[in-house]
């Protein structure tokens, strides 16, 4: 599998280097109309052709990079910062409160994630705010399930018992004791809920959900639809970056997962 | 008989707490539509040709809209009791007949493609688990690697494109030809159903490749199955009995994970290929702003979700006869 991780990390250096220099690669508005409608692909300066509006589609592949990075990451940090959240608190109050952060927790998993996404995007309007605390709220309880189950095996072992008896109050033997333990397992989350992420926004800018403001891979792919028997590249493409993507994020997600779980 | 009643009680236990889980799903869902802007009398104000402040606030107390948040959580959750959702503005109709005339039809899709990608992929994990490494399991967790990481409605256009477009093989979507009888309409039906019950299991194939391989070479491994081989067991019968029964209980687990995650491709799925089931009324519902009707689908969706959990709980019992003597044990 060290194949895997290698191109996994290949795959993702070249969609991040792709985000960092977007405006290099392709000046301007990737929503601008820069030459005549449906150049075929290959054509001298637009290498993926135009779209029906004259729009270049290598500038909106291009400039889409950030666009699915910066959402993928930051519903990423959001999700897997609520679950922790909750996760932590369930575990260290117990009781009653864990008992509700459970069932509630049961709750959120009841719901398909993808509806719930939907749900919250379409009652908070379109914006990539809303999409990243729609892509939280409802991803965040395989997360906490995880870390409440950390922190009720981290608890019972010795070294927390010495940290009592030194005397540290309950508090800090969350904060600076068992949870960064507990944090471990979340990390090699990361990887797979960045990609997971990335796949519920462009789904969600397919359906015309996403950020009307932004030139999303899942938009472009939504506007190419309709091109599919004569131009499929303009929809495919951007198709594509999508699953280039998230297959690199998951390649190398796994590698870290791997590595992590002491065996 | 004893065991009857004692299985009955553990059902009963079990389905409380279904119905807890689903009370804080309505709670949710009630939330949902207290921050949606705008209430059901708006929507009505709105289809309607609109009205004073004055009848606005009638027709809230009419519809039970009028009060505090707690009073207004109640009288949602009397009425959900009723299997009272409201009205779907986009439709003019209930919301429940709408969602009714809809379930047979995700019922049909959900469980062809679910039924799909749990056989195919405990097939595909199997197969890649008996030479771990080998070319046959690179080639298969590529495959399924590479359909995790592609979006739904990209395989649906690919899909699209090739067997509808390209090569005429199946129709671009609906359920059903309109007015042209060519054979009969069940055959008909399923051939509008094959793209998008196969789009959906090939996006959700790869959790079930990759959890039946990972349980089938730990059982490889197992004292059980090396017992078993000394005692000159091989083949067919100690792969099925011996090796994949116990790894069963992971890949069971898993329908009732990815009947949820389905029921949230479905949205995508169903909106390509026109299948009026319950996630292009979704989809539909977020378009239109009918909020009732949003959080109809979003409801009875949890309660999908938990009549599969309750079935794959049975289905354990069925598997693995410890986990019906664990129940009697606990409660005996």
């Amino acid at each position: 599998m060290r194949v895997a991780s290698l191109i996994g990390g290949g795959l993702v250096c070249l969609v991040v280097l792709v985000a960092v220099f977007a405006s290099q690669i392709a000046p301007g508005d990737p929503a601008a109309m820069v030459a005549r409608p449906m150049l075929p692909l290959f054509s001298p300066g637009h290498l993926f052709g135009t779209d029906q509006f004259g729009r270049d589609v290598l500038a909106g592949v291009v400039h889409g990079a950030r666009i699915s990075l910066l959402v993928g990451v930051a519903a990423a940090l959001a999700t897997l910062g609520l679950g922790t959240a909750v996760g932590l608190a369930a575990g260290f109050l117990g009781g009653f409160a864990d008992a509700v952060a459970m069932r509630v927790t049961e709750a959120f998993q009841t719901v398909p994630t993808f509806l719930l996404a939907l749900a919250l995007c379409g009652v908070m309007g379109a914006s990539l705010t809303t999409i990243v605390v729609a892509i939280a709220i409802a991803s965040w309880p395989l997360s906490a399930r995880l870390v409440r189950g950390e922190v009720l095996r981290l608890r019972t072992l010795e070294y927390v018992d010495a940290a009592r008896m030194a005397g540290l109050r309950p508090l800090s033997i969350a904060l600076t004791v068992v949870m960064p333990g507990a944090l471990v397992p979340v990390a090699a989350l990361f990887g797979v809920t960045v990609g997971e992420a990335i796949l519920v926004e462009s789904a969600l800018s397919f359906l015309g959900l996403g950020d009307p403001n932004v030139f999303s891979w899942g938009a472009m792919v939504a506007n190419g639809r309709t091109l599919m028997r004569t131009a499929p590249a303009v929809a495919l493409l951007p198709g594509m970056a999508i699953a280039v993507t998230v297959l690199g994020i998951s390649l190398l997600g796994d590698r870290f997962a791997t590595r992590q779980r002491p065996s | 008989m004893r065991g009857a009643a004692e299985a009955a009680a553990r059902i009963g236990a079990a389905l409380g707490q279904r119905v807890v889980v689903l009370l804080i799903v309505a709670v949710a869902v009630f939330a949902l539509l207290e921050v949606a802007k705008g209430d059901a009398v708006d929507a009505y104000l709105a289809q309607t040709g609109g009205g004073d402040a004055g009848y606005a606030e009638t027709l809230r107390q009419s519809f039970g809209l009028a009060g505090t948040v707690p009073d207004r959580l109640f009288t949602y959750l009397g009425r959900l009791v009723r299997l009272d959702l409201g009205t779907s503005v986009a439709f003019g109709r209930p919301v429940t007949q709408v969602l009714a005339e809809r379930l047979p039809i995700t019922l049909i899709l959900m469980g062809s493609a679910l039924l799909i990608t749990s056989v195919v992929g405990t097939i595909l994990g199997i197969v890649a688990s008996r030479r771990p490494g080998g070319v046959v399991d690179t080639l298969v967790i590529t495959v399924a690697l590479v359909l995790n990481a592609t979006p739904g409605f990209l395989v649906a256009l690919v899909g699209l494109l090739v067997f509808a477009v390209m090569l005429r093989w199946l129709p671009v979507g609906g359920i059903g030809t309109i007015g042209r009888a060519e054979g009969s309409p069940a055959l008909d039906m399923v051939r509008h159903l094959v793209l998008p019950v196969s789009t959906l299991a090939l996006t959700y194939l790869a959790l079930y490749v990759r959890v039946t391989r990972a349980a089938m070479i730990e059982m490889a491994g197992a004292d059980m199955v090396r017992t078993a081989r000394a005692k000159g067991l091989g083949g067919r019968r100690l792969l099925l009995r011996h090796e994949l029964r116990p790894a069963l209980m992971p890949i069971v687990t898993l329908i009732g994970v990815q009947g949820s995650a389905m029921l949230g491709g479905s949205v995508v799925v169903e909106t390509v290929f026109a299948v009026p089931g319950y996630g292009s009324l979704a989809a539909m519902a977020v378009a239109q702003r009918d909020t009732l009707l949003l959080a109809g689908v979003v409801l009875s969706g949890a309660v999908l979700v938990v009549a599969v959990n309750a079935l794959v709980d049975i289905l354990y019992g069925v598997i693995d006869p410890r986990v019906r003597l664990a129940g009697a044990a606990g409660r005996g």
